[in-house]
């Protein structure tokens, strides 16, 4: 073939423009889920408290992070914030608050269905051997809850990846966004390019998300 | 069986809401002594027991150990609770941990026993039981019966002074119950400070030193076993034993 579209990824700086768009995407999900593993944490035990209070203020949080579509919320951040209170944020940085928020309230709920899994007679038993509410925490619940929640959050960690491609519409170039361009950029002299550069977009998202969810496996295999 | 007050119940009662379901039971258990626990389902007993080693806190009356008082309120609960050994009916081990790890965990974390001395403990107890081979599997890989002897031998290792088993063959297989009802008579004979609740009667009749039958939040006969079975002073009683009997009411013709 003439225009063989795979060239076009070799020329100029092509594919280093790719690897730093997915370096953009992979820095605004990773962030986010740090932020909301710790977060989401202390969401989910918050979620569990015996007190209506809390149990309406958790809930109300989470139904709205949820119906709201992310794109919304990226909005919201974006332009809606920033007119509203004059507050210049960033691209990036909105997008990793809205991620940050909307991981938080995935995780908590993981944490919550956790800890809530974990059977009245393991507290029982835990305090009739003399332990205080915070060894039975230590050593008989948090263990408990973990080998359950590890391969829950390496999922929500991939689907924040994948997810982080909306940010495109607030600005941010990111890995398909840098694909795009350059399939525009040679729209006339390779026809074809598209096909490659969206293969290889699939291939890197595929090379972020394929490991952890390896990890995921192999940790639920040893822990079941 | 020795003359020294163990466990001292006075007054308890203990209310679910408007329910009441513990209405003033009065109990001393001296050094030594068997009490086996008997009554309806619904009727308390594993309130009771709950009450004893501050699971429940009770609506009022006291329980003591040792002369100290049992209650939540109280900073040395954890204190008291480590006299205090507890059986459940469920199979309750940790499933994240070994046998070998399920038993040490509490007299290292909260004894601060040094492993060294506590898993010479868990090999001498595992070794009575029979499990000593299964130290190192998990709770999933174990059969009810081994588990209950496990959960047995983890009360076992914190030293208690009274051992307190809630219906801890209710929930196995009937060819297991034989092997933990042994334990619990070898643990007898050794004499530990027991209170049983079973529904297991000729158990109870060989392990009990006293029987206390427990209905509506008192307790309404105490007696020796020999008497309780063969002699129920009270009408509910015998209506209570009437309900463990069968009586042939196949007749030939139809
Ligand atoms: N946490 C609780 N909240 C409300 N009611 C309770 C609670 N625990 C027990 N009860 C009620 O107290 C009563 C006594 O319960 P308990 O479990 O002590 O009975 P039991 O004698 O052990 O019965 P069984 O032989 O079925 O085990 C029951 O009516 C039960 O519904
Ligand atoms: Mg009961």
């Amino acid at each position: 073939m003439q225009d063989s579209g795979i060239s076009v990824l070799f020329m100029g700086s092509n594919f280093l423009r790719l690897l730093e768009g997915l370096w953009v995407t992979v820095r605004i999900s990773l962030i986010s889920v740090i932020l909301s593993i710790p977060l989401g944490i202390l969401f989910g035990m918050f979620m569990t408290l015996k007190n209506p209070f809390s149990k309406v203020i958790s809930r109300i949080y989470l139904e709205f992070i949820r119906i709201m579509p992310q794109l919304v919320l990226l909005f919201i951040a974006y332009f809606g914030v920033t007119r509203a209170f004059g507050w210049n944020l960033s691209a990036e940085l909105s997008a990793v608050i809205v991620f940050t928020l909307w991981g938080t309230a995935e995780m908590g709920d993981l944490v919550r269905g956790a800890l809530i899994s974990i059977p009245k007679h393991q507290y029982d038993s835990a305090e009739a051997l003399g332990m205080t509410k915070m060894q039975t925490f230590v050593y008989v619940v948090v263990p408990q809850t973990m080998r359950r929640l590890i391969p829950l959050t390496i999922n929500l960690t991939t689907r924040m990846i994948k997810t982080t491609s909306l940010v495109v519409l607030i600005g941010i170039t990111e890995v398909l966004k840098v694909g795009k361009q350059i399939i525009d950029a040679n729209r006339f002299d390779y026809p074809t390019a598209a096909l490659w550069v969206y293969g290889v977009v699939f291939l890197l998202y595929f090379l972020a998300c394929w490991p952890i969810s390896i990890l995921a496996k192999r940790l639920e295999k040893r822990w079941r | 069986m020795e003359n020294k007050i163990q466990l001292q119940v006075s007054n308890l009662k203990k209310q679910f809401g408007s329910e009441t379901v513990l209405d003033g039971i009065n109990l001393d258990i001296h050094k030594g002594e068997v009490v086996v626990v008997l009554g309806p389902s619904g009727c308390g007993k594993s309130t009771l027991l709950r009450c004893i080693n501050g699971l429940e806190t009770p609506t009022g009356g006291t329980v003591s150990v040792d002369g100290i008082e049992v209650t939540s309120s109280n900073k040395k609960i954890t204190q008291i609770r480590q006299k205090i050994g507890m059986v459940f009916q469920s199979y309750d081990l940790f499933p994240h941990k070994n046998i070998m790890d399920n038993i040490t965990l509490a007299p290292v974390k909260v004894q601060k026993r040094p492993r060294k001395e506590v898993e010479q403990d868990a090999e001498r107890l595992l070794k009575r039981v029979g499990l000593w081979e299964k130290r190192k599997a998990f709770p999933r890989e174990l059969s009810g019966g081994q588990k209950q002897r496990v959960a047995i031998v983890r009360a076992l290792c914190m030293k208690p002074e009274v051992m307190l088993f809630d219906e801890v063959t209710a929930a196995l297989d009937p060819e297991m119950v034989r092997e933990v009802l042994e334990v619990m008579l070898e643990l007898a004979d050794r004499g530990m400070t027991m209170i049983i609740v079973t529904h297991e009667m000729q158990f109870a009749r060989v392990v009990a030193d006293r029987i206390i039958f427990l209905e509506g939040g008192k307790i309404q006969e105490e007696s020796s076993p020999e008497e309780f079975f063969t002699n129920p002073k009270t009408q509910r009683a015998k209506d209570f034993l009437q309900t463990f009997t069968f009586e042939k009411r196949k007749t030939n013709n139809i």
